[in-house]
């Protein structure tokens, strides 16, 4: 049995698994059913000044009739008051006090807004804040959410203000929506986080019904976009968590959030970086009941590796993450067909011929059996057939050796630069 | 060659005919399958369980590749988790409670769990570890289902668990009774040594009542469970019975699950007596040893048979013909005492008796004659009367008659699995035997801590 215990700094859990600030950590009665079904922490639904939320406020997306492939929404902060999720904190931290129990928050941008509110959570127990610079629609508009977490000034100067009062570790939670998280993850830091998390909801419309012409989903007619989350982001998330992590300036540790559906997803996140996971998408489609395998399967995966502690994953596939221009040029991969497991569905040639490089010839041999051969010569190791095979085992991508030594476009080009003589041109 | 039309019975290579003929699922497809269950909460396949599996959460664990988590949360409710993936007739059971016979088609939730169970075969894991000891001591007669899974469970309570087994090998019928084709000896020897690493202690051979006394049993542990199964066929009444070429389907197939195949049925015609599991796999056997023509005749009709639907279509795709209405009478020898025939009553159904099936009678002048190799009977299980009557048990007609905790009239002995089978219900099953077994186990958990309370 590994150990699975996780400290995001400073904030400890039983497990790396909390749930994300949304409808699942909405009141103390939810937070208390997660943590008897095993989850190791929970970022209370953001609170902030009452709101008021509109209804049909959810959508999903599903793909070839797998539903929920990503989740939308245009649900606000918490509508409830105050008080009363104050009083409901006290009572789950105090039924389980090894859990960890973050409070999120969003007010207006104003400093003396962030130490009251700052100061009434700390109050009741909690064991740290999580700042919503993230949410994309509704609090936008007022100046809060994600139009504050675009702004890396403003994220730095709330996140100072935050950090005046603050007594817990404060974790600042950031958004998608902009061209480079790194920008305010930097701004956070600078601002004095002791952590960041990320990422919060995608702006999204998720369809238009074809007959009534209304937006998916709509509120009496009318739409307005959304936040996507849910397993179509992952792939967005991970990169956003590799990113800061390895960033130099970036040394806070993070909790990664984005379509964590599973204990896979989770080792993902964890082996790029991130010190825990929160998961939201996939707790509202199957309910609080998937922890188990989650638990289950990262321990079993790290008994499997004979890895003791969690601790030793975070981070260890980062330094494999790195930029275009440091990858080997000379390092030559092309597709192999095998012919005994391949059903002739002729998929990978198609997809070859039509849109990639016309190298899988479509053959017959002795007996006028059908066969497909990869002409490697003129394969450039792209792996689409290899992507779009629906056989396990019928293509692999093998690698050959090259007759030249690794080489990246920043060694080439800097070869280039310090001696005019060398030939440049090994790759071709 | 299509699959279908490939040759299912090898006139030449026996051993293949039984291999398992259903092949396990491809790690894609149970991936595929496993992400088509919805995961329903409270699930009805769940119910539909006697051993209560968590499927959902099992199928879930294949979705995400916890095999390990998978095989755990099987076999936790069910020790014998991966005979019954093969044997129990899930159309009746999970399966035929799946939410998504309604729309589309069930999840293959058998298959799903062989596939789980095979990985933890395939990967040789322990799953489970006893639990601390408590000091209590517990004898179980017969390592069948029941047995294994009575001691499984105490073992995890705590229990000293020694189990005496009369056969040369543990597993019951699991191991000697349900045709290899289904359910391979390997499958249920990998159970008997998940319950043996608790520290189990199972005495081969060694029978209760002749090696030891049950009196010597009720002196030395301070509970008894009796899980001996039924018995052999039992005797057809008629003539020629004791002829050469005439079987109890049980020894017969248990001869094809431990010795080796020989040539002697090929080309033979058999025919086999009842319709029942044993008949089918008694019949199935034949057509697997190459036999020419394998009859199965049964005095009432396909309606009152109780074989399983699935059972009925696996021996019509073999090939096995079914004579209703066809009563035996007498079985007639050759010069040197070898069956060489069969003669047959037909008969017609009357008013329904005591268990609700229409009774059979012959109807007069119709005796035929079959010419036949071989006679297998399959007409049931006899009781072990003696074993019962050494340890002063009440019973009825063989059946050991038990409280709704299982215990006997002997307060220190238990019983469960084919030992309590009632008459008239329908098949006995792996699965419902496994859970009485468990529910024991709970049973002598309880009477053990209201006693150490009030002591
Ligand atoms: C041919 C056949 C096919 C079947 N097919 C299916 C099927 O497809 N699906 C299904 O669900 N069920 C099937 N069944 C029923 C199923 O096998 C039984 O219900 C189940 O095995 C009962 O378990 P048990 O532990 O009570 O008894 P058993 O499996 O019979 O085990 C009893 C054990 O006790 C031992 N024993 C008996 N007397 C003594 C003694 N005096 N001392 C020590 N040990 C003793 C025996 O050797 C045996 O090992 C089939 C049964 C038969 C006969
Ligand atoms: C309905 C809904 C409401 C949400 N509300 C909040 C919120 O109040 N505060 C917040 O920080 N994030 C909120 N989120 C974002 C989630 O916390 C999380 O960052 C996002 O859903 C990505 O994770 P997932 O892919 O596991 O769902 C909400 C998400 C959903 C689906
Ligand atoms: S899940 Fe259904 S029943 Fe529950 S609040 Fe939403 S719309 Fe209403």
């Amino acid at each position: 049995m590994a150990d699975l215990s996780t400290n995001v700094a400073g904030i400890k859990s039983p497990n790396p698994f909390w749930l994300a600030s949304a409808p699942p950590t909405n009141s103390g009665y939810q937070v208390q059913r997660a943590f008897e079904a095993g989850w190791g922490g929970a970022v209370w639904k953001t609170l902030g000044d009452p709101i008021l939320n509109v209804t049909s406020r959810f959508a999903a997306v599903s793909f070839n009739g797998q539903r929920v492939a990503g989740f939308n929404n245009i649900e606000l902060i918490t509508d409830r008051p105050l008080e009363v999720n104050l009083k409901e904190i006290y009572e789950t931290k105090k039924k389980f006090p090894n859990h960890a129990v973050v409070a999120s928050l969003m007010v207006e941008p104003k400093q003396e807004k962030w130490h009251e509110i700052v100061k009434r959570v700390e109050e009741v127990g909690v064991d740290g804040l999580e700042l919503n610079f993230g949410c994309p629609h509704g609090m936008a508009e007022r100046g809060m959410g994600s139009a504050s977490g675009q702004v890396p000034e403003l994220v730095e100067k709330q996140t100072y203000w935050v950090k005046e009062a603050a007594q817990t570790p404060v974790i600042v939670k950031l958004t998608p929506n902009i061209t480079d998280i790194t920008s305010t993850a930097e701004a956070a830091v600078r601002g004095g986080a002791d952590a960041v998390s990320m990422i919060n909801t995608i702006n999204s419309l998720a369809g238009v019904d074809l007959d009534s012409w209304n937006t998916i989903p709509h509120v009496g007619g009318k739409g307005a976009h959304g936040g996507y989350c849910g397993p179509a982001v992952k792939p967005i998330a991970l990169n956003m968590v590799a990113d800061c992590a390895r960033h130099p300036n970036i040394n806070v540790p993070i909790s990664g959030i984005g379509g964590i559906s599973d204990w896979k997803n989770a080792v993902e996140f964890m082996l790029m970086g991130a010190s825990g996971v929160q998961v939201c998408t996939a707790a509202m489609h199957h309910g609080f009941r998937i922890v188990e395998d989650m638990i289950e399967g990262l321990n079993n995966y790290l008994d499997g590796k004979g890895i003791a502690s969690l601790s030793e994953i975070i981070g260890a596939a980062v330094p494999k993450y790195s930029e275009w221009g440091n990858l080997d040029l000379n390092y030559k991969i092309v597709a192999k067909i095998n012919n005994d497991v391949c059903i002739n569905c002729n998929k990978c040639h198609i997809a070859c011929e039509d849109t990639s490089h016309q190298c899988i010839d479509m053959l017959k041999d002795g007996s006028g059996n059908s066969y497909l051969e990869v002409r490697e010569e003129d394969c450039v190791g792209c792996n689409l057939c290899s992507i779009v095979c629906p056989v396990d085992g019928a293509i692999d991508m093998i690698e050959i050796e090259s007759e030249h030594p690794p080489m990246s476009w920043n060694e080439r080009q800097a070869a280039f630069t310090s001696n005019q003589s060398y030939n440049p041109d090994p790759v071709k | 060659m299509a699959k279908s039309e490939m040759a299912r019975i090898s006139l030449t290579d026996l051993k293949r005919n039984f291999q398992e003929v259903e092949p396990g699922l491809t790690g894609r497809e149970a991936v595929e399958e496993a992400n088509r269950c919805l995961y329903c909460y409270d699930a009805p396949c769940i119910q539909a369980c006697p051993t209560g599996i968590d499927i959902p959460t099992f199928i879930k664990k294949i979705a995400s590749g916890n095999l390990k988590g998978s095989a755990t949360t099987i076999m936790s409710a069910n020790p014998v988790g991966a005979s019954c993936a093969r044997v129990c007739p899930t159309e009746e059971l999970c399966e035929g409670a799946c939410v998504l016979n309604h729309s589309t088609k069930p999840i293959m939730i058998g298959d799903l769990q062989r596939h789980a169970t095979n990985w933890a075969i395939q990967n040789e894991q322990v799953l489970f570890h006893k639990g601390a000891s408590n000091g209590r001591t517990v004898a179980i007669i017969g390592s069948g289902p029941a047995g294994l899974s009575a001691a499984r469970e105490l073992a995890l309570l705590g229990y000293k668990v020694t189990i005496f087994e009369a056969s040369d090998k543990a597993g019951g019928l699991n191991t000697y009774g349900i045709v290899s084709f289904r359910l391979p000896q390997q499958i249920s020897f990998w159970e008997v040594e998940q319950v043996k690493s608790l520290d189990v202690e199972i005495l081969t051979n060694t029978t209760v009542g002749k090696d030891i006394s049950a009196e010597e049993l009720q002196n030395s542990y301070d509970f008894i469970v009796l899980a001996a199964g039924m018995a052999h066929v039992p005797n057809l009444g008629i003539e020629g019975e004791e002829l050469d070429g005439v079987y109890d389907a049980i020894e017969f197939v248990k001869e094809t699950k431990t010795k080796q195949l020989t040539n002697e049925f090929v080309g033979k015609n058999v025919v086999v007596i009842g319709a029942g599991n044993t008949a089918i796999d008694g019949a199935t056997c034949s057509v697997r040893l190459g036999a020419e023509n394998v009859k199965i005749l049964y005095r009432r009709t396909q309606v009152e048979m109780s074989a399983y639907d699935f059972e009925y279509e696996f021996a019509k795709q073999d090939g096995v013909e079914f004579r209703w209405l066809t009563q035996p009478t007498k079985i007639i020898g050759d010069e040197n005492g070898r069956v060489k025939a069969i003669e047959c009553l037909k008969m017609e159904l009357g008013e329904p008796n005591e268990d609700g099936r229409r009774r059979p009678a012959p109807v007069n002048g119709t005796e035929f004659m079959i010419p036949v190799d071989a006679v297998i009977k399959a007409i049931g299980q006899t009781r072990h009367q003696s074993l019962i009557d050494q340890f002063n048990l009440e019973q009825i007609n063989g059946v050991v008659q038990i409280s709704e905790t299982y215990q006997t009239s002997d307060p220190n002995v238990y019983a469960c699995g084919d030992v309590v089978f009632g008459k008239g219900k329908g098949e006995a099953m792996v699965v419902t035997a496994a859970q009485q077994g468990k529910n024991v186990a709970y049973a002598i958990h309880h009477q053990y801590e209201k006693n150490s309370v009030t002591a």
